[in-house]
C-alpha cells in the first residue's frame, strides 16, 4: 500500500473514532449522566423503598387439601379466578399452554413421597401447583438479565420488559411452574371476561404466578385465595409476622412442600 | 482516474441517494403535531418540557421503582393522586391515544409497542 | 487476504451458491419465526429447548476442539501439526459463530439480546457463556488472521501474538465447562445434575471435533493441492479414539449410577432415551442408531486396515460425527426436559420452519468456513509454488 494513503486513512480512522465518541464523552463529563438503565437496576432500591403498603416481610401460603378434597369445584374457581385477573390467554393447545395456577394428581405435585399404598383420598385428589416464589429460586440464579428477581417481600416476579426470552428460568425451575408466550396472546384472551387494569404480556416472554403483587398494593389478598372465599382453603400472609393467621396455621397442623430436599425453600405449603 | 467515466456519475448517483431526505422537503418541516391536551387539567406530574423530552425515561423509571423496589407511592399533584403507571396513571387524564400520544409518535416515525400489552381506556380489542 | 475468496474454480462458486440458497431459504424461515412467535417450532411448555439449543450445545463442543491442534504445536512443539492449526482455529470460528446465531435464533425477544450486557448478572451462567464465546470468537479470528498473514509473509509470526495463542487453550476448556455448567447447576433436572457433564462434554468434544477437522482435511486434499499429511491425519484419529473411548466410558459410568442405584429420578430420562418409558418411545430409534454408529466408528479407527485408507476412515469420521451430534445434540438437550418436572411425557418434533433455520444456520457456518479455508488453503499453496 501507498505509505500516504496509509497515513490518510489511518488519520480518518483516528478522527471518525473522535468525531463518534467527543459528543458522548463530553455529555458524560458535563451532566454527569448516567445510563438510567443502569441506575435503576442496580438497587435504586437502597434510598427510594419505602413499602407503599405494609405487605410483609416474607410472604407464603398453605393450602389446605383437606377443603379442596371436601369441595369439588373449588380448586377450578381459584385457576379461573387467576387467569381472569390477570388475562392469562387459553390458546386451545397443550404445546403452547400457559397455566399460572392449576390442579395436578398427588404423584405429579410431590414427586419426592412416597406413593405406595396410598390413603384411599390421595387417589382421587387433585393438588393445585403454582410458583412457590423459593426463598432460594434456581430461575432467579439463571437468569442473565435480572428479568427474573427476588423482591424484599418474598415474592419472585417477572419483568417483562427486560426478558429476552431465552427460557433458562424455565429449565431452571424444578416445578415447571414457568410457561412461555410461544405465540401472541391477545387473541386468547377471553374478550367478555379480561381485566383492563392488568396489561398482557407479548410474545417471546416468559410469565409465570406473581402473587397478585399487584392486588396486595391495593390491600386485596391473592385471586386465588379470594375465590376461596371463607373456606380456610387457602391461606395467605406473612411468614415473619408470628401473630399472623398463616403462622399459626403452621404451628398447629403438620404441612409439606414440593421438592424440599433441592433446597429451594418454596413459600407455599400444603396441609394433606 | 481509471474507470472515471463510471466512478464519477455512480458518486454522484450515490451521494443524491444517500442526502435524498435532505433535500426533499428541504425547508419544510412538515406540519408540526398538535397533541390534544386533556380537558379540565393543567398541571402533569413532571413539566411539559421535561414529559417532552423523558416521558420514556420516567416510565422506566417506574417501572423499576414499582416492580423491583415495591415502591407504589402515588405522585400528587394539586391534590389528585396519580399511580406511577402508564395505565392506570398516564392515561386516566390522556385517555385518546390518537390525539394525544399518536400525534407526535407518528409525527417522529417512532412505534412504541406499549399498547401491544397495555390496554388503551376505551379499547375494545 | 480476503481477495482470495473471491476467486475460485466454478466447483467453488457452486458450492458458495448452494450454502447461500439453504440461508435464503432459512432466513425466510426465520422472517415467519419473527413474525409468529417460537410456537412455529416444536417445543412447548414442557420441552422448552429444542434443536436450537441442542445445535448449539454440540457446535461449542466442535469449537472447543481446536485446542488440540493448537496444544501439541504451540505447547509441546509437536512440529506435525504445524500446517493444520490454521485449519482447527478457523474451524473454531466457524462454530463458534454458528454457536451465537443458535442462540439468537431460539430467543423470544432477540431485539433485546443486548439486556444481557446492559444488566451484567454474574450469578447467571448464560452470562457468562456469552462472555467466553464471544472472546474465544475474537481469540481465535485475531490469532488465525495474524498467523496467516505471517505464513503468507514467509515470516515467524509476531511474539506478541503468543500469549493470545496460549491463553486460547484453556480458554478452548473453559467455553465447554461453562456450556455443561448451564445444565449441570439446575437442581430440577436429574438427566443434567451430575458432576461429569463436564468432562462428558469435553471427551465428547475432542472426539467429535477433530473427527471433522479429519473429514475436512481429506476433503481439503480432494479440492486443492493442500495435504495435511500422513502423519498428522493419523495422531488426529489417535486423538479422536482416546476421546471417543473415554466418552464412551463416561456414558456407561452414567449407566451404571443410574441403574445400580435404582433411583427413579436418575433412571427414568435413560430409559425415555435407550428403551421407552410408560410406551413413550420416540427417541429411542435414534438413540440405538447413536449407540451403534459410535461403536462401529470406533472399531473401524482402532483396526489399521480401515483406519489407515482414506475411504473407510472417511466413513468411520462421519459415522462417529453423527453419533456424537444424535448423543450431545438430541439426546442430552431433550432427554433433560423428559420427564418434566410435573413427571410428565411430552414428545417434540421440530417443525418444519425449525429445521430450514437449523440448516441455515449450518450453511452460514459451512459459508464462512468455506470462505477462511479458501484464503488459508490459497496462502499456502502459493507457498508451495513459490
Amino acid at each position: 500500500m501507498d505509505i500516504k494513503r496509509r497515513q490518510f486513512l489511518k488519520i480518518a480512522g483516528l478522527s471518525t473514532i473522535a468525531g463518534l465518541g467527543a459528543p458522548a464523552a463530553f455529555n458524560l463529563l458535563l451532566k454527569g449522566e448516567t445510563s438510567p438503565v443502569l441506575h435503576a437496576s442496580s438497587g435504586g432500591g437502597a434510598e427510594a423503598s419505602h413499602e407503599a403498603a405494609p405487605t410483609g416481610v416474607r410472604l407464603a401460603m398453605v393450602i389446605d387439601q383437606r377443603v379442596f378434597d371436601a369441595k369439588e369445584g373449588l380448586a377450578q374457581k381459584c385457576t379461573t379466578a387467576c387467569h381472569t385477573v390477570h388475562n392469562v390467554p387459553d390458546f386451545g393447545n397443550k404445546k403452547d399452554e400457559i397455566k399460572w395456577i392449576f390442579e395436578v394428581p398427588y404423584e405429579k405435585a410431590f414427586t419426592a413421597k412416597s406413593h405406595n399404598h396410598k390413603n384411599k383420598s390421595l387417589h382421587d385428589s387433585s393438588f393445585l401447583v403454582l410458583c412457590n416464589h423459593c426463598d432460594n429460586p434456581p430461575c432467579v440464579r439463571a437468569c442473565p438479565t435480572k428479568a427474573t428477581f427476588k423482591r424484599k417481600d418474598g415474592i419472585v416476579a417477572m419483568d417483562y420488559h427486560r426478558c429476552i426470552g431465552c427460557r433458562f428460568c424455565m429449565a431452571a425451575c424444578p416445578y415447571g411452574m414457568r410457561s412461555f408466550n410461544w405465540r401472541d396472546p391477545r387473541p386468547f384472551i377471553d374478550q367478555a371476561t379480561h381485566n383492563k387494569e392488568f396489561p398482557t404480556r407479548m410474545r417471546g416472554v416468559v410469565e409465570k404466578c406473581n402473587f397478585c403483587v399487584d392486588r396486595l398494593a391495593k390491600g386485596l389478598q391473592p385471586a386465588c385465595v379470594e375465590a376461596t372465599g371463607n373456606t380456610g382453603a387457602m391461606v395467605f400472609g406473612d411468614l415473619n409476622d408470628s401473630h399472623s393467621e398463616i403462622r399459626k396455621v403452621l404451628d398447629e397442623n403438620f404441612t409439606i412442600q414440593r421438592k424440599p430436599a433441592l433446597g429451594t425453600q418454596p413459600s407455599v405449603f400444603y396441609i394433606i | 482516474m481509471y474507470d472515471g467515466k463510471y466512478i464519477i456519475p455512480g458518486l454522484i448517483v450515490f451521494v443524491a441517494l444517500a442526502t435524498f431526505p435532505i433535500w426533499k422537503n428541504m425547508g419544510n418541516a412538515g406540519v408540526a403535531p398538535k397533541p390534544e391536551k386533556p380537558k379540565g387539567v393543567t398541571k402533569c406530574v413532571e413539566p411539559a418540557q421535561y414529559m417532552r423530552t423523558s416521558h420514556m425515561k420516567l416510565l422506566d423509571d417506574w417501572r423499576d421503582e414499582v416492580l423491583r423496589d415495591g415502591d407504589r407511592t402515588p405522585i400528587e399533584v394539586d391534590g389528585v393522586k396519580y399511580e406511577k403507571s402508564l395505565m392506570n396513571g398516564c392515561m386516566k387524564c390522556h385517555e385518546d391515544k390518537k390525539k394525544f400520544c399518536d400525534e407526535c409518535h407518528v409525527y417522529a416515525s417512532v412505534k412504541p409497542y406499549c399498547w401491544d400489552c397495555h390496554f388503551l381506556p376505551k379499547e375494545t380489542f | 487476504m480476503l481477495e482470495k475468496a473471491l476467486t475460485g474454480s466454478n466447483r467453488y462458486w457452486g458450492w458458495i451458491a448452494v450454502l447461500l440458497a439453504f440461508m435464503a431459504a432459512g432466513a425466510l424461515s426465520y422472517v415467519q419465526q419473527f413474525n409468529y412467535g417460537l410456537g412455529l417450532t416444536g417445543m412447548s411448555r414442557d420441552v422448552s429447548w429444542g434443536i436450537y439449543i441442542a445445535q448449539f450445545t454440540f457446535l461449542v463442543g466442535v469449537a472447543a476442539s481446536g485446542v488440540m491442534v493448537v496444544l501439541p504445536y504451540y505447547l509441546h512443539d509437536y512440529k506435525t501439526f504445524g500446517k493444520i492449526t490454521i485449519l482447527g482455529e478457523f474451524l473454531a470460528v466457524a462454530a463458534v459463530s454458528m454457536c451465537l446465531l443458535f442462540i439468537l435464533a431460539d430467543l423470544g425477544q432477540p431485539m433485546r439480546a443486548l439486556n444481557v450486557l446492559l444488566h451484567p448478572t454474574p450469578n447467571s451462567i448464560l452470562f457468562w457463556d456469552m462472555i467466553v464465546l464471544n472472546v474465544y470468537l475474537f481469540l481465535n479470528i485475531f490469532v488465525g488472521w495474524v498467523v496467516l498473514t505471517a505464513e503468507k509473509k514467509e515470516v515467524a509470526p509476531p511474539k506478541w501474538i503468543k500469549p493470545f495463542i496460549y491463553i486460547s487453550i484453556p480458554w478452548a476448556v473453559s467455553i465447554h465447562t461453562v456450556t455443561a455448567f448451564l445444565y449441570a447447576g439446575l437442581p430440577g433436572r436429574h438427566f443434567w445434575l451430575t458432576a461429569i457433564l463436564a468432562p462428558r462434554f469435553l471427551a465428547s468434544a475432542f472426539a467429535g471435533g477433530p473427527a471433522l477437522l479429519i473429514l475436512l482435511c481429506l476433503i481439503v486434499k480432494r479440492v486443492t493441492k493442500f495435504d495435511a499429511g500422513r502423519e498428522a491425519i493419523q495422531k488426529l484419529v489417535t486423538i479422536v479414539i482416546y476421546a471417543a473411548l473415554i466418552n464412551v466410558f463416561f456414558v456407561l459410568l452414567e449407566f451404571f449410577t443410574a441403574y445400580y442405584s435404582n433411583i427413579p429420578g436418575h433412571m427414568h430420562t435413560l430409559d425415555y432415551l435407550f428403551f421407552g418409558l410408560h410406551g413413550h418411545g420416540q427417541l429411542v430409534p435414534w438413540m440405538q442408531v447413536s449407540a451403534i454408529f459410535c461403536i462401529i466408528s470406533i472399531v473401524m479407527l482402532i483396526v489399521p486396515a480401515t483406519r489407515k485408507r482414506e475411504d473407510t476412515l472417511a466413513i468411520a469420521c462421519v459415522l462417529l460425527f453423527i453419533a456424537l451430534w444424535i448423543d450431545k445434540g438430541i439426546g442430552l438437550v431433550i432427554g433433560g426436559f423428559v420427564p418434566s418436572p410435573l413427571e410428565e411425557i411430552t414428545a417434540y418434533h421440530p417443525s418444519f420452519q425449525e429445521i430450514m433455520i437449523t440448516l441455515g444456520v449450518w450453511a452460514t457456518g459451512a459459508l464462512i468456513l468455506t470462505v477462511l479455508y479458501k484464503i488459508a488453503l490459497a496462502v499456502k499453496e502459493e507457498k508451495m509454488i513459490s
